[in-house]
């Protein structure tokens, strides 16, 4: 069990935060003058950010200076076209330093006429993929990547770069008829390739899995994603911010109140916006009945992927519960059309506000229940424990986060590390075990729920009285902010650069998904094809928020 | 063994009859919109706010006429029209059986003459696409209600949706909604299906596989267009990565509107298709 929460917001912590990181600032100007940008000294910090301008694109020298000095990990890498302004590309490296609320920031400018900057996956394989969305989106190379082949546009598609300012979001481009990605060969006596999907057996996202296997066992797995790339993070440049809310819902249907909330907290951020309390708790109430809603869901469905339908029946039964009482807080089984800048759209009854309390209540009761059903099995347990195992010191190098990472030893959760809504106000503990086997990423959703169960009851009785939503604002052009959400399956982050008319210039978009793949490729790795499933659905990743 | 033998039990039958009787809805959830074009104001408020574009206010016919026209096969049912339109005119119902065999049944339209300030003067007309006597008696072929109407395969097929329609369709195999008791079933390949039940919008990348999928799905094969995205494209629209709605890539028979729609909603849209209910005519 980890860490209490920190405050950021207590005015005394945010002043020694911002003197930590001028401290830090001052530190790697003195020691790398000639990466940091001394010019546009000071740093900026704001709202849980420290932003700081590097003078060229190589930041391997400071990245590894912040790993081995202070523990930093590298939350995301991602870009943005400034040429028509500013003749550059920037690169964007996100860190967060352990017990620090505040992100650092690191701007490094790539000129337009060098499109390059030196790759960090070689030491890194956390921001492989990134990386290379990077080279597939903005046409910037990352040089000496491992494997810099396509990732987030498909191999036969034409050489175009769609985030550059240039590449209009409506282009038709013509039928696709370049090679098809060429799979790692499968040799050996005996041994096999099975191709799955995209189309898949059940009723679940389309991507592509290759597997190598020798009999039963898988040798490798090959993963191709970005079947349901949608072009949307170039789609937020073309719509005002009221609409591109509810683009935001829909990045990733099942989390779809946790993406919209890091999205209205980053225009907040953005805009100075001061949300008010009542809206704090309840988006704090509606964020973990979506965490509740989806774990359950996921515990019936690793159930139902070592044959123990019943457990899935009465699990799939209390989703429905929580779902209803969803479309009894907000009009929508799922969530949507809730949240917005300032806060939420519409208040609570005292009627609705008990109806939460009750369903809690009995939700609760009937989950310790399933969760006895499920551990008196002994059957169950057996296909479980020691199945699809992710060994800690390989989630910390991939960058795994969330019930994954947590699952595999890895201490984060944004709720507790940078404190958003109104999680301060409850205490709550994050579960973190070692074993790293479906059954413990199991476990951690088993003691989030409960969790989420004492935050449920704690924050109906604490709903303050109050205004639901800060007035609306126009929101200043040309600001840039980061905002952060554990969503159920993790870290999710949103970063956003404000442009003139409540429009938008760059909104970037990254759910836990993107850095977790690379986990299911160690995890199914000696284990049998049959188990794919539940190794699959223990980890139960976004297709779409990765794909976009 | 006993132990969930003594649950299941305690649970009883979880399972509702809709549609033998009406579903049960909260009355905070946000169904179909219902404009009435003769008393409403202004639409301009409300086009300014519909994410989707649901609702647009057209060009002007001549200086002081206008056209209206609203898309349930765009509409993700957030209500804002609602809120904007303070005069009554557009109300958020809880209706939500809107599927159809007719793509331009989703769509209504209303011209107006218009005041100086832009507010609308008068309702000149107002237009919805009737639904033929075929279709209010159930349009499917005989071929079709025979084959697939007591026992039907389904094959889900993700052309690019966000997963929301995807958690409704697991859904309707829940306890609750338990659609194998209309002798519906999903099945794992398109060569065993009889329907498609298609959600999108269709990326570039899933364009070729759709094909694919649509032309190993025997004859006779009903095709079904899920949520505004697999209607329309949706929130999405077209861009360089996204086809839109489902029937640019294949032959559309059923449209279900939602965002995503309810086990309800999709049940009635499934039973449609099959010619099991009748068109629900407002
Ligand atoms: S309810 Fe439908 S028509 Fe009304 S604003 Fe929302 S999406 Fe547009």
């Amino acid at each position: 069990m980890g860490r209490t929460p920190s405050s950021a917001r207590d005015p005394l912590v945010a002043l020694l935060l911002g003197k930590l990181n001028m401290d830090l600032f001052e530190e790697l100007r003195d020691k790398f003058p000639l990466l940091v940008s001394a010019a546009q000294a000071p740093p900026q910090v704001s709202h849980n950010q420290v932003s700081i301008a590097l003078r060229g694109p190589d930041v391997r020298p400071l990245a590894e200076h912040l790993q081995s000095a202070y523990q930093s990990r590298l939350v995301a890498v991602f870009a943005e076209d400034r040429v028509a302004a500013e003749s550059v590309f920037y690169n964007y490296y996100v860190f967060e330093q352990p017990a620090e609320p505040c992100y650092l920031i690191l701007q490094a400018p790539i000129a337009a006429d060098q499109p390059r900057f030196p790759s960090l996956a070689a030491g890194l394989p956390a921001v492989n993929w990134q990386e290379r969305e990077i080279q597939d989106w903005f046409g910037l190379e990352a040089t000496g990547h491992p494997n810099p082949r396509r990732v987030a546009l498909h191999d036969n598609w034409p050489d175009v770069h769609p985030l550059r300012k240039s590449f209009p979001l409506r282009q038709v481009l013509p039928p696709f008829e370049g090679e098809r990605h060429v799979y790692r060969p499968t040799l050996g006596e005996g041994v096999f390739q099975i191709p799955v999907g995209p189309v898949h057996a059940g009723i679940i996202e389309p991507g592509h899995f290759n597997f190598a296997v020798a009999g039963e066992p898988i040798l490798y797995l090959q993963l191709r994603m970005f079947y349901t790339h949608k072009g949307t993070e170039k789609l937020f440049e073309d719509m005002p911010i009221h609409r591109a809310v509810f683009l935001a819902e829909s990045i990733s249907g099942d989390s779809a109140f946790s993406h919209g909330t890091a999205f209205c907290q980053a225009i907040e951020n953005a805009s100075d916006t001061e949300v008010p309390q009542r809206a704090r708790v309840m988006r704090t109430i509606l964020l973990e009945l979506e965490r509740v809603c989806n774990h359950i869901g996921d515990i019936g469905a690793i159930s139902t992927d070592v044959g123990f339908m019943v457990a899935n029946a009465h699990a799939s039964r209390l989703r429905e519960m929580v779902v209803r009482l969803n479309e009894g807080l907000t009009g929508s089984r799922w969530l949507r059309g809730m949240v917005c800048v300032g806060g939420v759209r519409r208040t609570w009854s005292s009627a609705q506000r008990d109806l939460l309390r009750d369903t809690v209540n009995q939700v609760e009761r009937e989950f310790d229940s399933l969760v006895a059903l499920v551990q008196s099995s002994d059957s169950t347990r057996d296909r479980l424990e020691q199945t699809g195992i992710l060994l800690p010191e390989t989630a910390k190098v991939l960058g795994i986060v969330g019930v994954a990472g947590r699952a595999s030893g890895v201490d984060l959760d944004v709720r507790r590390d940078h404190p958003y809504a109104a999680y301060e106000r409850y205490p709550f503990q994050v579960p973190v075990y070692r074993a790293g086997d479906v059954l413990h990423r199991m476990l951690v959703r088993v003691d989030e729920v409960k969790q989420s169960f004492a935050i449920l009851r704690a924050a109906a009785d604490d709903l303050p009285e109050g205004p639901h939503c800060a007035p609306l604002q126009p929101v200043p052009p040309g600001r840039c902010a980061l905002s952060a959400v554990e969503g159920w399956r993790g870290e999710i982050l949103h970063w956003v650069r404000t442009a003139d008319n409540n429009r938008l210039e760059r909104c970037k978009i990254k759910d836990p998904s993107v850095n977790n793949w690379a986990a299911i490729v160690e995890a199914v790795q000696g284990n049998i094809v049959a188990d794919f499933p539940v190794i699959n659905k223990s980890f139960n990743l976004s297709y779409s928020g990765t794909d976009r | 063994m006993f132990k969930i033998l003594q649950k299941a039990l305690a649970t009883g039958i979880a399972t509702v009859a809709y549609p033998d009787v009406p579903a049960v809805v909260s009355p905070h959830f946000r169904g179909r919109p219902e404009f009435d074009f003769a008393s409403w104001r202004d639409a301009r408020p409300a086009a300014e706010v519909c994410p989707t574009g649901a609702i647009l206010v057209g060009q002007a016919l001549s200086p002081a006429n206008r056209r209206v026209t609203v898309d349930y096969g765009l509409c993700v049912f957030c209500g804002q029209c609602a809120d904007v339109s303070p005069d009554g005119a557009v109300r958020v119902t809880t209706e939500f059986e809107l599927a159809t065999h007719n793509r331009a049944r989703l769509i209504r339209a209303a011209d107006y003459s218009l005041n100086a300030d832009g507010t609308h003067q008068r309702l000149i007309a107002e237009y919805e696409a009737e639904a033929t006597a075929e279709e209010a008696g159930g349009k499917v072929s005989e071929a079709i209600r025979n084959t697939l109407g007591r026992s039907l395969a389904i094959r889900q097929v993700d052309a690019g949706s966000c997963n929301g329609c995807e958690m409704e369709i697991v859904a309707l195999n829940n306890p609750i909604h338990d659609i194998e008791r209309f002798g519906i079933q999903f099945v794992a390949s398109p060569r065993h299906a009889d329907m498609l039940l298609v959600t999108g919008p269709v990326t570039r990348n899933m364009e070729l596989a759709l094909q694919k999928t649509y032309a190993a799905t025997p004859d006779p094969k009903v095709i079904v267009a899920v949520g505004a995205c697999g209607i329309s494209g949706g929130i999405f629209g077209t861009n360089y990565a996204s086809r839109g709605g489902v029937d640019a890539t294949i032959p559309v028979d059923v449209y279900i509107p939602g965002c995503p729609p309810r086990p309800e909603a999709l049940l009635y849209g499934i039973l449609l298709a099959v010619g099991r209910l009748a068109e629900k005519v407002r």
